[in-house]
């Protein structure tokens, strides 16, 4: 279905959960809300499902205003952090629940139970009880029970949050898949940008109970809006003192800029792996880690430090080591406004062609 | 100090030492409970048992028993789900004041209601105005009853209601379900096995209460006069055999009873 939000806030007690929040999303899309814990991400997602009333805005659903409308009525199916599965009724009664309420009739309800347990891959489970199932079995369990009555919007509260590392890749892929095929709106929320990178069509960056971008995983990566996207999507350092790196002396211009620079926009290497050394820095490799598949090289120059990777093909570096480092680009920002900027040097100013 | 605890002997002097205060405190009493009744054969335990005035005793104290308990089964979890689900002035002071009728004597029980609840009384004349004596009359020994099992129900339900989560309720709204199936599909199952195995522990203890109704019963032989009282009164006319013959009848109850709350405990936390 499709889903508009308008001016959005709530306030708890003093504290301001969500500030002027508005969004729309279109039918059949996954959308990750991304944010540090305490941003507002779940206050949003409860909203959307009523079970927070909003102090001023609208939600819109299929151009409906249902903000008056209670949980019972807005056709939605929600999956708990902690999956809220009904302790006292098994697999299969957990996932009639949503039908008997619905008053489809027995031999339907069995169908449709019968259906998803299939589809949630929990077949041969129907009568344990929640506790006798393992984390992701609960999860699946939760999933099943929220799509049982044929919801238009499916809302997911850190779905994986409780579940161990391998098993939540897992998961992940599945739930992907899973919603690709049934088609319906989805809205999960999530601390995990990984999570939210891999599994959502469009993120939407939520921070101090504001929606700071929402665009595709790709677009936020790219063009980040806010130094706090910036900072927050992928791995970053922030350089106070831009303008002293080599190539990026015009940010002088703008006073009080700062550049936050991502592992993979340095690269770092001995004199002769770089074709163009009038555009690198010279610097000092201060640690190196090894990560499992490359190298994590820090780098000082003079006072700034970088953080970079280095493929384990090429020669190994140690500290201590002089080492060239080439900055591709920076994104700059200040108290007005934020911008990428590629290293200005990059572009041969004298080509020489033999 | 644990090193020492662990050690052989001492492991073996506390579970000696438990056992056998186990079975000087419980066990050999009630054995010998069941000796005494049927020292004189059985037919001498029969006949005491199927004495009219025995027999009436033992079916009226558990006619009362059975009124209070559902009584309290059912203000008990009304209790609980108000002191849990509810935020008022007085909250922790009524919830401390819970515990109340166990700390009292129940011989101040039975006065108090004696005091409160007599002719003199304006509940009493008020009463009697409706066409009812409540003192000395089968009202009387129930409110004394409920009044002394009122705590079972409401500490054994509010341990359950306070680890009910939230979003429980919450997935049932989301689901469509409104408060009032929500609260019979998910909150009261929820709540059953803490309101039976209250309400049994209320019924046993009802059953066995004598101070707080022995004052406010009138103990009319045949019309007023409850299990314990009659107990009593066989020990004072000289008749051990007739009383441990109704005792045995009691103590097999709330064996019975003890054994099904057991039951229900362990089927709840075993699940």
């Amino acid at each position: 279905m499709h889903v508009e939000v308008r001016g959005l806030n709530k306030k708890f007690g003093t504290f301001q959960a969500v500030k002027d929040v508005s969004f729309h999303i279109a039918k059949g899309q996954l959308i990750g809300l991304l944010g540090p814990s305490g941003g507002g991400k779940t206050s949003i997602l409860r909203m959307l499902a009523g079970l927070e009333t909003p102090d001023e805005g609208d939600i819109v659903f299929h151009g409906q205003r249902v903000n008056d409308l209670p949980p019972q009525e807005r056709g939605i199916g929600f999956v708990f952090q902690n999956y809220a599965l009904f302790k006292h009724m098994t697999v299969a009664e957990n996932i009639a629940f949503g039908l008997e309420v619905k008053k489809w009739p027995k031999a339907k309800i069995k169908a449709r139970v019968a259906e998803l347990v299939e589809l949630t891959g929990l077949k041969g489970f129907e009568s344990r009880y929640p506790h006798q199932l393992s984390g992701g079995q609960r999860q699946r369990v939760a999933f099943a029970r929220a799509l049982a009555p044929e919801p238009q919007l499916l809302l997911l509260d850190e779905p994986f949050a409780a579940i161990d590392a391998k098993i939540r890749h897992e998961l992940r892929s599945w739930l992907r898949e899973m919603i690709d095929r049934l088609g319906i709106t989805s809205i999960f929320v999530t601390h995990d940008q990984d999570e939210a990178i891999e599994v959502a069509d469009e993120i939407m960056i939520i921070n101090q109970g504001r929606l700071e971008q929402k665009g595709s995983p790709w677009e936020i990566y790219k063009d980040p809006q806010t130094p706090f996207v910036a900072g927050f999507i992928g791995e970053s350092t922030i350089v106070e003192d831009i303008a002293s790196l080599r190539g990026f002396a015009d940010t002088l211009t703008w006073p009080g800029t700062k550049g936050l620079i991502r592992p993979e926009y340095i690269e770092v290497g001995k004199e002769h792996e770089f074709p163009l050394l009038s555009a690198t820095e010279t610097g000092r490799v201060k640690h190196i880690h090894f990560r499992g598949s490359e190298w994590l090289v820090e780098v000082e120059i003079g006072a700034i430090k970088l953080v970079t990777y280095r493929s384990l093909e090429k020669e190994v570096l140690h500290p201590g080591d002089a080492v060239h480092v080439l900055v591709h680009r920076a994104y700059l920002f200040n108290d007005n406004d934020s911008w990428v900027m590629e290293n200005k040097l990059k572009e041969d100013p004298m080509p020489v062609h033999i | 100090m644990t090193n020492m605890l662990q050690s052989r002997w001492w492991s073996w002097g506390f579970r000696s030492a438990v056992l056998i205060y186990f079975v000087l405190l419980i066990v050999f009493p009630i054995l010998g409970i069941y000796g005494q009744s049927l020292s004189g054969g059985w037919h001498a335990f029969t006949d005491n048992v199927t004495e009219a005035l025995a027999w009436k005793a033992v079916l009226l104290t558990v006619k009362l028993a059975l009124i209070s308990t559902a009584i309290n089964a059912a203000i008990g979890t009304m209790a609980a789900w108000v002191l849990i689900r509810y935020r008022f002035p007085g909250r922790r002071l009524l919830n401390s004041l819970v515990d109340l009728p166990f700390a009292l004597p129940t011989a101040v029980v039975g006065l108090m209601i004696l005091l409160l609840l007599g002719p003199r009384s304006p509940v009493g004349q008020g009463a009697e105005a409706l066409g009812f004596t409540i003192l000395f009359h089968e009202p009387a020994i129930v409110i004394a009853m409920v009044f002394v099992t009122f705590p079972f129900v409401i500490r054994a339900v509010q341990p359950l209601l306070e680890e009910l989560d939230a979003s429980e309720e919450e997935a049932a709204y989301t689901m469509g379900a409104s408060p009032a199936r929500t609260f019979f599909r998910v909150i009261l199952p929820c709540m059953t096995p803490g309101i039976a195995s209250g309400a049994m522990l209320a019924f046993s203890r009802a059953l066995a209460e004598f101070g707080a109704v022995v004052l406010v019963a009138g103990n009319i032989p045949g019309k007023t006069l409850i299990a314990s009282v009659y107990i009593f009164g066989e020990i004072e006319s000289d008749n051990p055999a007739g009383a441990a013959a109704v005792s045995v009848l009691l103590l097999t109850l709330s064996f019975a009873i003890l054994w099904i709350v057991h039951f229900v405990q362990t089927r709840r936390t075993g699940r």
